[in-house]
């Protein structure tokens, strides 16, 4: 059939130009504008039956304000235990153990150390820094080792630390259920960079993820106490930790989940803070209080014991006339 | 050797009128910088990860052009036919390989040293130091992985007969190198016999990419490599490279044209 000589659509030999009598491959050819808007109006009415199905849909992501949320969904989590491990590999310069290798013990990274209490930053120094590299075991082995950090070093000078800062921040956008990610920027943002508002701030932001976590209360309330010296907002802080603390314990308990329960460390760390701050404000109860139930808790009993009879020496003191 | 330089110069005036170079650096050049832009915790010294981001980049920009110019030169030339008049001129299929892995060799290189130098703009104006010596050690060593690559890449083109199978599986053995390659005598003590042995022996006889990959030393600042080191590693990569092309040659000699 010749359309360009007969013009738009062909004519059948009795002269007449009528479009059923096509077969559906001239359809295509006489208008391939017509068969475009069909398949539109196709994808337009499948789009507009699905939508409001998967706007209901519990399984969609659309509800999340989060990009990031958005585009990987719940695989988040993993790429934030990486992003935190990329922040330990940067506080060690690049010396970390890939996954064919193994660490010698499962003691926690020195970065999280070093979050915690200062006084067992101390034992680092002393250990055997081998770390997780063996002896060389052939010539390509130790020839390769010239190309890659091979000797252990810790971000420990000149502010260095700051550059574990964006993985940390990337693994709680990731994973803000991660209560660790938020404690350990913070201690290395106020003690070692100086910027306890950006502590303080990071901190407020895991707490609006993790209302429950006794760590960040106890880590805001190190905030007020040390940065801040504001002992009336840290005492708050800490027995708002210190409940935190037991609710989860009771919480562990009722549910006979060993998993669930709380860190005996952080509890010890928020009763000492509280008894050596009342003792420092001249509540001596309180301190003495705080000191007996660190008592049952501390591997140093006997030291504690000690120290709990000075203070009621203290006490006697203060109330002779 | 001057027909196997011609022909070099005519790959790289190929090299430089394709556009996938230009774009593989806009792209990097963009992302870096807006990635840059991120300000963590209100302070601006924070660099490492930026560094670290813009030589990842970088990588996979060289490995890619390399890569995919490498694969599609000897097919190329099959393909529309010039390969006859080029052989008639008369020049040896030796000096023809020759000559086309020098031209991409060549042109990677100086794609490679306007990478370097965005990546040293970049990593000087935040931390505002220039270990020109550092990034001179990481570019040549990255530069003679590229010749490793390019060969193993010629030799490809003669063995696999469609350039998209040669790309795949060149880039997938390069990067298996690079992942897996440091770490093979740790999974070989893991395995029995057999297994052990032909794992052993596909580790030393592999060539160890890995120890072109100095990234870390640069991101982490740390001191220069030996030059005695560094000089053993250019021959250990230029001998792998010689034999890529020597395995190329013996292929090629004997192999239709038609």
């Amino acid at each position: 059939m010749d359309t360009k000589s007969e013009g738009r659509y062909p004519k059948s030999e009795d002269g007449r130009t009528w479009i059923s009598g096509l077969r559906s491959s001239d359809l295509a050819m006489c208008s391939p504008l017509l068969v475009l808007s069909l398949l539109f109006a196709l994808c337009l009415s499948f789009g507009s039956t699905l939508e409001p199905w998967r706007q209901n849909w519990s399984g969609g992501r659309n509800k999340s304000a989060n990009v990031l949320n958005v585009l990987i969904g719940d695989s988040r989590a993993l790429f934030a235990n990486h992003f935190f491990a990329r922040a330990d590999a940067y506080f060690h310069s690049g010396y970390y153990p890939s996954i064919f290798d193994t660490r010698k013990t499962e003691e926690p990274s020195h970065m999280i150390n070093g979050a915690g209490e200062e006084g067992r930053e101390e034992e680092h120094h002393d250990e055997n820094e081998n770390g997780f590299l063996a002896a060389p075991k052939d010539w390509i082995d130790r020839f390769g080792r010239n190309f890659f950090p091979s000797h252990h070093s810790h971000l420990e000078k000149n502010g260095d630390e700051r550059e574990i800062l964006p993985w940390l921040r990337l693994s709680a956008e990731l994973d803000p259920q991660r209560v660790e990610t938020y404690t350990i920027a913070s201690y290395w943002l106020r003690s070692r960079l100086g910027k306890v508002d950006e502590a303080e701030q990071f901190l407020r932001e895991g707490l609006r993820a993790n209302p429950d976590s006794y760590e960040i209360y106890f880590e805001l309330g190190r905030i007020y106490d040390e940065n801040r010296r504001d002992a009336k907002m840290a005492r708050n802080l800490w027995e708002v930790a210190l409940r935190k603390w037991e609710a989860q314990l009771r919480k562990s308990e009722a549910e006979n989940n060993p998993a669930g329960k709380p860190n005996d460390l952080v509890y010890e760390g928020i009763v000492a803070r509280l008894a050596k701050l009342e003792e420092a404000q001249e509540n001596f109860p309180q301190a003495l209080r705080y000191l007996k139930l660190l008592k049952e808790k501390s591997p140093a009993a006997a030291q504690i014991q000690k120290q709990i009879d000075e203070l009621e020496q203290k006490v006697k003191g203060h109330s002779a006339p | 050797m001057n027909n196997a330089l011609a022909v070099a110069g005519i790959v790289i005036k190929e090299m430089y009128r394709r556009k996938d170079f230009y774009v593989l650096f806009i792209l990097t050049a963009l992302i870096t910088m807006v990635m840059g832009s991120f300000k963590f915790f209100h302070d601006d010294k924070i660099v490492r990860y930026l560094k670290e981001i813009c030589l990842l980049l970088i990588w996979i920009s060289s490995l890619v052009v390399a890569i995919t110019t490498g694969a599609r030169q000897l097919p190329a030339e099959k393909e529309f036919r010039t390969i006859f008049p080029l052989l008639a001129k008369p020049i040896t299929r030796g000096q023809l390989i020759l000559g086309k892995f020098f031209g991409c060799w060549l042109a990677c290189g100086l794609a490679l040293v306007l990478f370097y130098l965005f990546f040293g703009i970049i990593s000087g104006a935040h931390e505002h130091q220039w270990p020109v010596l550092n990034y001179f050690q990481a570019l040549w060593l990255h530069w003679i992985f590229l010749a490793v690559v390019l060969a193993l890449v010629l030799l490809g083109s003669v063995v696999f007969t469609a350039v998209s199978s040669n790309a795949t599986i060149s880039f997938i053995i390069i990067a298996g190198i690079l992942f897996v390659g440091r770490h093979l005598n740790q999974v070989a003590l893991h395995l029995s016999e057999p297994a052990q042995s032909i794992v052993y022996a596909i580790y030393f006889a592999i060539p160890h990419l890995e120890f072109y990959d100095v990234r870390d030393l640069i991101i982490h600042n740390l001191p220069l490599i030996r030059w005695s080191v560094f000089g053993l590693a250019t021959l250990y990569g230029m001998a792998y490279a010689v034999f890529f092309l020597y395995a190329t040659w013996l292929i090629f000699r004997r192999k239709s044209l038609n």
